[in-house]
């Protein structure tokens, strides 16, 4: 069980969130002048690193808004926007 | 044409509830019927400021923070949204004072008083029993007085409002579809304080009569 915090409410258990996948996918500027190729590479490729990834999470269960957090996926340690210093984990 | 007449979510654990409760330690019971109306506003617009005004507080803008008045509790939901809980029937006009109030800006005010119904837990073994399915911090250090939370109590999403720290009082928000479940959950839960109320009564009437 992954402690993560809400910006809002704080650190909550993971049960009460619903993930998001990677954050910071750009929209394509044209959408209409993608091939399909690359519409497919927007749509479902991801970054799967194995170290700090940024990911969209949803508060489900309390205040139900989107933030961003930065979560080491080897440790599940969390880190505040741009520090070093794990807040939870 | 037959009358019309409204029955709570948990009318049918009515005793349900009377009878887990405890003398001494815990009560439940089913507060009923109360106006609920959401609110979504941006905080820092004039409109917040002369809804504020018009039911007598500002809006609370602190995470888990509640306002009163003195007839309505005022719950913070999200940075830009609240819930104002008033007594039975006075929906309409909370719900008119707030239109009003917003005038022609952006925002929404919606009745929601069907969505949840409340159940209340007092008693000095409330916390103890809340904190059987919640991972909330319910010590009064944490979560004090007019102070509420939304979470997870026993897997279903609730609010939990504190509304006295000293004297445990809680009311437990919960879905009109999620309401009879809790009800059985927290009577469940509830029930080793009457069987230890009970032994307690044996082990008494066993030393008495070893007395004689």
């Amino acid at each position: 069980m992954m402690l993560i915090p809400c910006p809002w409410c704080g650190p909550r258990n993971e049960t009460e969130f619903h993930y998001g996948g990677q954050a910071d996918v750009p929209y394509p500027a044209e959408p209409q002048e993608l091939s399909d190729v690359e519409w497919a590479r927007f749509l479902f490729y991801r970054a799967n690193p194995k170290g700090l990834f940024s990911e969209r999470w949803n508060h489900q269960a309390g205040c139900r808004r989107w933030f961003t957090v930065r979560r080491d996926t080897t440790t599940n340690e969390i880190f505040q926007d741009d520090s070093h210093e794990a807040v939870t984990r | 044409m037959a009358e019309l007449h409204g029955e709570s979510p948990l009318a049918a654990r009515a005793e349900t509830l009377a009878g887990s409760s405890v003398p001494g330690a815990v009560q439940l019971s089913e507060v009923a019927f109360t106006a609920q109306i959401t609110l979504r506003v941006d905080p820092k617009s004039p409109a917040a400021e002369r809804i504020g005004t018009a039911v007598g507080t500002m809006l609370p803008n602190q995470p888990g923070q509640v306002a009163r008045t003195e007839q309505l509790q005022i719950l913070w939901m999200g940075p830009d949204e609240w819930l104002l809980v008033g007594p039975e029937g006075s929906a309409g006009r909370i719900q008119a004072t707030l239109a009003e109030a917003l005038g022609e800006d952006h925002g929404s005010v919606v009745d929601v008083s069907g969505n949840r119904t409340i159940v209340e837990v007092t008693g000095p073994r409330s916390r103890e029993l809340l904190a059987k399915g919640c991972a909330l911090d319910l010590h009064r250090r944490s979560f004090t007085s007019d102070q509420c939370a939304q979470t997870l109590l026993a897997r279903a999403g609730v609010v939990v409002l504190c509304r006295d720290a000293d004297e445990p009082s809680f009311w437990i928000l919960v879905r009109a579809s999620f309401a009879r479940y809790l009800a059985d959950w927290l009577a469940d839960a509830a029930a080793e304080y009457r069987d230890r109320t009970r032994q307690a009564a044996s082990v008494r009437t066993l030393a008495n009569g070893s007395d004689r």
